[in-house]
């Protein structure tokens, strides 16, 4: 249901953008309009997250030791998976964000019989991730190329080394193969892994689906079909610089490409794809292992009803002082 | 009580899950699988709400009229008090990484052991009430209505995780499902739902200072005994105090090494130690639990039952807290008592009085867990080990999840371990340190009427404990945790006979060559040094 119901959402999304520009004509408000909604939902959205995310508290040290805790002066700390400091944290959350350093434990429990239990290797989650996300942020990177005048050199640059491949005399990006490769094995896992395809909701299909929907009319504008790339800059640069306008020449399939990614960043807020910012404030991952050393502070921390110890005497005494054990009064 | 199904009928475990959604699938309380409900008078003598008698099997739970009003405003109140649970609701992205990294979902094969799956049980009244798209949507994004069947969903798989956070570990996003698990109890008690078997304990931690209510004369009886034992093995009488004013140190244990087997044998370890040194030490007989099920139950009363220890160094006097081994107790004082209960003023920086080493890794909480202090000694060269004397054991270690994965715990008993026995031989890297397997009865599930979701918790932790027990013989598994102690043989028994259990401290108590002492014929059990351990292997 959750597949059917998430195809049929893009696919309509397709429909209504091929409706609205081709038969509609309504060019303008897919090309000028509707960018300026989804970005001021997706700012709009995301601020709203992150601050309600920071609006609570935390009120306790709850890292996730992944190692060696720094104790006696002999005994060598695991500084990243286990940080002590505030660099080792930097470190451990950089680890985390830009490698995925928890994912890469991952390992597979078997059961064989005997009963056996084994624990196989398994860094393809890992690997497909890395590869989507890494991807996912060349290719926007790449795309600066049309929102910038001129253009900086670290886009050349990115542009340089993801086009080595050459067909013909035009660059095939690397990263345009391997996002599409990165979401559908994220998509193919949901649809074999019976435990993974058990616990997917519509909302974990969607953005597969709208990732898919973006990449491939992309690849088809790029390779196949052709567009105008001087007019489809002179549109993302009149957006960007609020003087929309929308030029002559440009096929649907841009549009589908231009209205899909509107609705993703529309969508992102009130997603799952909010884990990009949230991971940020994970309290396992993000604070140092040094609540001995150090006092953490709860912001709402109240006294408690408490059994103390006069009420404890005065229940024992007698038995406490047959046992010769000490009591404050005699 | 159930009758306890075979290892090998147990074993037989279905890992597809099934074809309806776990929406549709209400909860079916089979016997040997939960655990039976908190007896009102506990609930009085704590101040809990709704006291009354119930049993999770009957159909009317006798919850308060409002009990939806209650769980709900609950929720909000954690959602703005805690950001690990607002955070934890909205950014998991079901990649499933989690999903066979609990020894519940590994022994059960339940697709709601999946920790992911216990999460959105949270999550879908999440959505449904605190969130836009679920309020309009429902069950599209996987929102649904809080019913009573939720309810009994709740308590049964937030009964069925033992908060040790290995899923935590492997998760890319760091949701750690044991905050999910104490968010979902602390909702459950506000309707007066608890499992007997936590919040007795939680009432006798309270009133009598120890788990099962030992009252101070019958605890100085229990380590008078210990002392006799010592005696009969060393020949040298061992002299603890109670209650001392102007001691140096005070020292908390869990209440479980004081009076349950093994236990008591890591506890004759601790005492044989502090006498060979000359500790200046006391032991409280109302700070007499280092344990707290608190933990189990919810960050209150956590911190209600953890006061009693600054509480008591302070009236003593003594200058700082030295621990036990235990793992929740340590996941207490490690994380929450500073927090909770500090700033521990009347404390100083604790120093070795042996070694002058300062523990700075706790200058803050100003308490030290027994095997820093013992490895510091050991290194030092403070004490005098004879290891031969464990020879009869062939030992592997069991890092309690606590330890492991809220304070990074390795080095320090594998340290003291080396030191006092000859034949040491650790599990797979899977099972052990940061990826250890919980016991399978830790987070307060440790009663016998849940034996058999027990034995298939802990069926990871007992498969991998069978393996080095075929490559090597091994005879002993040993830990640094009284719930360990008290659960872990009867899963050998169960899975893997022929293994025993012991505390860390037990085996330096054989190893430890004190001043004066007789020659020791026997381990602090009283079983022969040598002969009859070398197993059957030879």
């Amino acid at each position: 249901m959750g597949v059917a119901f998430s195809l049929a959402v893009v696919g309509v999304l397709i429909l209504a953008i091929t409706l609205a520009v081709e038969v509609l004509g309504l060019r303008f408000l897919v090309g000028a309009v509707l960018p300026y909604v989804a970005v001021a939902v997706f700012l709009g959205g995301m601020v709203y997250r992150l601050l309600g995310w920071g609006r609570s508290p935390v009120p306790f040290r709850i890292p996730t030791t992944g190692g060696q805790q720094r104790s006696l002066p002999w005994i060598k700390p695991s500084s990243l998976d286990n940080p002590s400091s505030t660099a080792g944290v930097i470190g451990r959350m950089a680890l985390e964000i830009l490698l995925f350093r928890s994912l890469f434990r991952n390992t597979k429990a078997e059961l064989h019989g005997g009963p056996h239990l084994a624990y196989h290797w398994e860094k393809w989650l890992w690997l497909g991730a890395l590869v989507f996300h890494w991807s996912m942020l060349l290719v926007v990177i790449r795309h600066l190329r049309f929102f910038t005048d001129p253009v900086p050199s670290f886009v050349y640059w990115v542009e340089g080394i993801d086009g080595f491949l050459r067909v013909g005399l035009r660059a095939l990006y690397l990263t345009d193969i391997t996002l599409l490769l990165g979401v559908t094995y994220l998509l193919l896992r949901r649809f074999f892994i019976p435990q993974v395809r058990y616990i997917s909701l519509p909302g974990d299909y969607v953005p597969l689906f709208l990732l898919l929907g973006i990449g491939l009319s992309g690849v088809l504008m790029r390779y196949f079909v052709g567009v105008d790339v001087a007019a489809v800059k002179e549109l993302a640069l009149g957006v960007l610089t609020f003087r929309p306008r929308i030029p002559e020449g440009i096929g649907v399939l841009f549009y589908i490409h231009w209205g899909l990614v509107c609705a993703l960043l529309a969508y992102f807020p009130f997603s799952k794809l909010v884990h990009m910012g949230g991971i940020f404030l994970t309290p396992t991952r993000n604070l140092p292992n040094d609540s001995r050393a150090r006092r953490h502070v709860n912001p709402w921390n109240y006294p408690v009803k408490v059994h103390t110890y006069e009420e404890y005497e005065e229940e024992f005494r007698e038995k406490m002082k047959l046992a010769g054990i000490p009591v404050e009064k005699e | 009580m159930a009758s306890l199904p075979k290892p090998e009928e147990l074993v037989k475990i279905d890992y597809n899950p099934p074809r309806r959604g776990w929406m549709d699938n209400p909860v079916e309380f089979r016997r040997g699988t939960w655990l039976y409900a908190a007896k009102p008078r506990h609930l009085e003598a704590l101040g809990l709400p709704n006291p009354r008698e119930w049993s999770p099997e009957e159909e009317d739970w006798k919850l308060p009229p409002e009990w939806r009003e209650i769980v709900l405003e609950g929720f909000k109140e954690r959602l703005e008090r805690f950001r690990s649970l607002k955070l934890f609701m909205d950014i998991c992205s079901r990649c499933g990484a989690c999903a066979d990294k609990c020894h519940f979902f590994i022994g059960t094969g339940d697709p709601r052991n999946m920790p992911v799956l216990r999460a959105e049980l949270l999550r879908s009244i999440y959505r449904r009430y605190f969130t836009l798209s679920g309020r309009m949507t429902g069950k599209l994004v996987g929102a649904r209505d809080l019913t009573e069947e939720v309810i009994k969903e709740w308590f049964y798989y937030f009964y069925q995780c033992t908060e040790c956070r290995r899923c935590s570990l492997f998760c890319p996003f760091g949701i750690d499902t044991a905050e999910i698990t104490m968010m979902g109890r602390e909702l459950l008690g506000l309707l007066g739902i608890y499992p007997d078997w936590i919040i007795a304990p939680v009432a006798n931690c309270y009133r009598v200072g120890n788990h099962v209510g030992i009252e101070p004369h019958a605890f100085r009886d229990m380590v008078d005994f210990c002392v006799d034992e010592i005696e009969n093995v060393t020949g040298i009488r061992v002299e603890p105090t109670f209650n001392r004013k102007g001691a140096e140190i005070l020292f908390i244990a869990p209440s479980g090494d004081v009076f349950a087997d093994p236990g008591i044998y890591t506890f004759m370890g601790y005492l044989m130690l502090f006498h060979e040194i000359g500790l200046d030490y006391t032991l409280s007989t109302y700070a007499s639990e280092g344990g707290n099920f608190g933990l189990f139950t919810s960050h209150e009363v956590m911190k209600r039952l953890n006061a009693k220890m600054y509480d008591e160094a302070r009236r003593l006097g003594v200058k700082w807290i030295l621990g036990g081994e235990c793992g929740h107790m340590w996941r207490v004082i490690h994380q929450y008592m500073d927090t909770m209960n500090g700033p521990a003023d009347s404390l100083e920086e604790p120093v070795s009085p042996l070694t002058g080493t300062k523990f700075e890794n706790a200058r803050s909480t100003k308490m030290v867990h027994i095997c820093e202090f013992t490895a510091d000694l050991i290194r030092h060269g403070k004490i005098q080990l004879d290891p031969s004397r464990n020879d009869v054991f062939k030992v592997t270690f069991h890092d309690s999840c606590n330890p492991a994965r809220a304070m990074g715990f390795f080095e320090e008993p594998r340290y003291i371990l080396r030191k006092v026995c000859n034949r040491f031989y650790e599990m797979p890297e899977n099972t052990i340190r940061e990826q250890t397997f919980c016991c399978g009865s830790g987070g307060g599930l440790n009663a016998d009427e849940n034996m058999e979701m027990r034995m298939r918790g802990g069926f990871p932790r007992a498969n991998a404990v069978g393996y080095v027990r075929e490559k090597y013989g091994v005879n002993l598994l040993a830990c640094i945790c009284a719930i360990d102690r008290a659960v872990l043989p009867a899963l050998m028994d169960y899975w893997v006979p022929g293994v025993g259990v012991a505390g860390l401290h037990e085996l330096v108590g054989n190893a430890l060559v004190m001043k004066g002492e007789a020659e020791r014929t026997t381990t602090l059990r009283g079983e022969p040094l040598k002969g009859s351990g070398d197993d059957e292997n030879t």
